[in-house]
């Protein structure tokens, strides 16, 4: 059982907790995730790590409602209970064992799109610490899903917003945003970019433009978290890979994403069933769905 | 007189009706069923079931107390050399191991030894009357990876020599592949799998899940950080293999593990489950071992039309005799000699199909088994909408590579001496881990003696420390 030693309300439907796993806290580096499941009937839904604090032994993770668990996830309150919380899982981000005299020189850019925010934060934050100055573009629908602005701020070099709906910073897409940044004279050595698989495929066909090299994270299907399954598997420079053990970051100029996004959609129909059936239960309704 | 008596039949389920739930086929006997079969068994003097036992079980002996009705004498008997009676009994591959060499199959049909077993496991979890005692703390720590049967051996034969033993599991429940893989209507989860791990903690073994050794912690960690003098690792062997075969990432293609894991681990078939699983109108499981069986009755059990695929013929399928015999009588369709070549997708990337090519059985290979060869030119389609590889698995890498100076052969598999050590001193390993994929007896078998050669090896260090 892990406590949740602290919750907040990011967004409607969005929430952010800190989380009592000491283990994971001491192991966990840039670019991890950990598998949470809420309760017994719960899935075993992967969620990229958002901060750490070895000191307070906690892990701070960002959950979307979408399904059955992540709604229940949400749920919980401060001071109650997650049932299981495995990780970190898959390899660090690449520039934990780059030089960091060489990294300073890079021009990174980092492009986080809804919640990919999250797992990028940690990212930006570790090289803050190492004195690597980072660029960030946020993106989001609308004003009031932005999430997480005024960390961000704190961390990264530049923080550049952009809205779908023009609510708050530049109107447009984040590949816009950049292409203008690119176009004012900015340039850049590596894209990092984390979010919707759309988000990351369009970006990465917008870097290759400029032949910028492109860090992706995927958030593919996940069962087990631990190479045992295969639900994971990826295309990447034609090979297969398994996400949860080789990724999550990969090459995004050599993902091959249409697979990506079909695989990801694999149960998007039976998951929105049990979803709605959760939150109609959640919201008190007397509902017969699973019912036979 | 004894051997006239036929074999006693075990009740099942009715295939009809199992066939849509997945509660336990086979009912075991019961105490007049078990006496008379046990009635049957001649106690020879150099029994051939014994010397074909990987674990040397005294089966005559046993045997005969059934038939005395002391099934408290026959379960200490078995309790000397195997740790899981309920669990071997219903998995063991008795038709290649004791009941294959018993001298009655010569001339009729051998004593029923896998049921005995599992007669006196049940009995003992009923009755509870096996009791175990632990010897006093010896002030040694050892740390056991992994909690499949090799796990639960090594801890148990540890806890019980007075050392501290604790499991770290990567999952989030403890049991390997008796808890993820081998389903429900095989190996009750609640009835069987939950004793055992209730047993070691009655020895006073702790258990934590969620730790992912080699991510979580580390062997090193616990080693210098968390003062385990000793690690037992039985992590077996989860990665599953895949064909290489075009069409191959297409949407409905998974692998075994991750069909049971779902219906298993995860209660899929479940629905007040979470987690969701998928079978579409007719399934096609391609393999032919006891992993191939499980997932093909599972998809069965789910609604689905069923059928195996396997390369080579009907002889050469490695599962368990009595699965096949269960599969067919519910109804799954065995296509033998057949071999995929390609996944086929519709328009949006779902599995409509597989191409495969029908083989003939050419020369024996290494193993003694004839290997199959391609008949050119005899590719057809088979429809499906899901297709399930149990190909095969073979050890996660994980360990091996986050733990320095850890030898492994070119399997992946970590390389150890007879008695379970490693490259390196305080570390051991057994089961799949070590053997690639095999048996719960062989991995049972292996984490006992490991458990030795850790207590020789923590009595070696603390007597040249004295
Ligand atoms: C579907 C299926 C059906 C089978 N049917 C039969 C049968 O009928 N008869 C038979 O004899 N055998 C059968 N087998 C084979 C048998 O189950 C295995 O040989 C046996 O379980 C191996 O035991 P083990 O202890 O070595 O490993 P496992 O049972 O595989 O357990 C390993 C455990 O280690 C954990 N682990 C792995 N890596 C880590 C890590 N890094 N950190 C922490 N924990 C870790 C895993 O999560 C797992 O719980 C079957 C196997 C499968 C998959
Ligand atoms: S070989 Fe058969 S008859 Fe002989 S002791 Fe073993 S089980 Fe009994
Ligand atoms: S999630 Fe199962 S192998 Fe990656």
């Amino acid at each position: 059982m892990f406590k949740i030693a602290k919750k907040k309300m990011l967004a409607e439907n969005i929430c952010l907790m800190d989380v009592e796993a000491p283990r994971v806290a001491r192991s966990a580096r840039p670019g991890q995730f950990v598998i949470v499941r809420v309760d017994e009937r719960g899935e075993r839904v992967p969620l990229t790590i958002c901060d750490y604090d070895n000191d307070r032994g906690t892990v701070t993770i960002v959950t979307q409602v979408v399904g059955a668990s992540s709604a229940r996830i949400c749920a919980l309150e401060e001071g109650e209970f997650i049932a299981n919380f495995a990780g970190p899982l898959g390899r660090p981000s690449e520039f934990v064992y780059e030089n960091i005299e060489e990294l300073k020189n890079k021009r990174i850019m980092f492009i986080a799109g809804g919640l990919g925010t999250a797992p990028v934060y940690p990212q930006v934050k570790w090289l803050s610490e190492q004195g690597v100055k980072a660029d960030v573009i946020v993106g989001a629908k609308s004003k009031n899903l932005l999430i997480m602005q005024d960390e961000m701020r704190a961390v990264a070099d530049n923080l550049y917003i952009a809205t779908d709906d023009g609510s708050e910073g530049f109107h447009g897409l984040v590949t816009q945003l950049f292409e203008q940044l690119v176009a004012q004279g900015k340039s850049y050595d590596v894209v990092v970019a984390i979010g919707p698989m759309i988000m990351m495929k369009f970006v990465c066909l917008t870097t290759a433009k400029y032949g910028i090299k492109t860090i992706v994270s995927l958030n593919s299907l996940m069962v087990d978290g631990t190479g045992m399954c295969g639900a994971c598997r990826v295309t990447v420079g034609g090979k297969t890979y398994f996400t949860c053990v080789e990724g999550p970051e990969f090459d995004g100029h050599q993902v091959d994403f249409d697979e990506a996004m079909r695989r990801q959609a694999q149960y998007r129909t039976i998951e929105s069933r049990k979803a709605k059936a959760e939150q109609e239960a959640l919201a008190g309704h007397k509902c017969k769905v699973g019912l036979h | 007189m004894a051997n006239k008596i036929p074999r006693t039949p075990v009740r099942e389920q009715e295939p009809s009706v199992r066939a849509t739930n997945f509660e336990e086929v086979c009912y075991g006997y019961n105490e007049s069923e078990a006496r008379l079969e046990a009635s049957r068994c001649l106690g020879c003097k150099n029994p051939r079931c014994v010397a074909a036992c990987p674990v040397s079980l005294q089966i005559p002996r046993f045997i005969g107390l059934i038939n005395e009705g002391d099934f408290a004498g026959a379960a200490a008997v078995i309790a000397e050399d195997s740790l899981l009676p309920s669990v071997c009994g219903r998995v063991c591959p008795q038709e290649n191991q004791c009941e294959g060499s018993c001298i009655l199959g010569v001339k009729s049909e051998p004593v029923a030894i896998g049921k005995l077993e599992r007669f006196i496991g049940d009995w003992g979890h009923t009755t509870g009357s096996v009791n175990i005692k632990c010897a006093p703390f010896n002030g040694h720590k050892v740390a056991v990876v992994g909690s499949g049967p090799a796990s639960l051996a090594c801890a148990a034969d540890l806890a019980k020599a007075g050392y501290r033993v604790k499991i770290f599991e990567a999952l989030h429940k403890a049991g390997g592949v008796l808890e993820y893989g081998i389903p429900e209507f095989r190996l009750p989860k609640q009835g069987v799998v939950a004793h055992e791990i209730e047993n070691l903690r009655r020895l006073g073994v702790e258990i934590e899940t969620d730790v992912v050794v080699g991510r979580t912690v580390t062997i090193d960690s616990l080693m210098d950080e968390e003062g385990y003098q000793a690690v037992f690792i039985g992590s077996g062997a989860g990665l599953p293999r895949f064909m290489n075969i075009p069409g191959e990432n297409l949407n409905g293609v998974v692998s075994a593990n991750e069909f049971l894991t779902r219906a298993n681990l995860m209660h899929a078939y479940d629905d007040s489950y979470d987690t969701p699983i998928y079978t579409g109108r007719r399934v096609a499981v391609v393999g032919g071992g006891n992993v191939a069986m499980d997932a093909v009755r599972t998809a069965k059990r789910l609604g689905a039309e069923a059928a195996i695929i396997y390369r080579r013929g009907e002889a050469e399928l490695p599962a368990r005799r009595e699965e096949v015999h269960h599969a067919k009588e519910e109804g799954i369709e065995f296509n033998m000699l057949t071999n995929p070549v390609q996944v086929i997708g519709d328009d949006n990337g779902w599995v409509k199909g597989l191409r495969c090519i029908r083989m003939e059985l050419g020369e024996p290979d290494a193993s003694g088994r004839r290997s199959p060869v391609e008949v050119p030119g005899s590719e057809f389609d088979i429809e499906c909408d899901v297709v399930i590889m149990a190909l095969g698995t073979s050890p996660n890498p994980l360990i091996a590579s986050t733990t320095d100076g850890l030898e492994t052969n070119k399997r992946g598999c970590i390389t150890t001496d007879d008695n379970g050590a490693t490259s390196r001193p305080g570390i051991f390993a057994g089961g799949d881990t070590v053997t690639g994929a095999a048996t719960v007896i062989l991995a049972m078998g292996a984490g006992r003696k490991a458990a030795a050669a850790i207590d020789a090896y923590l009595q070696g260090i603390s007597v040249s420390a004295k």
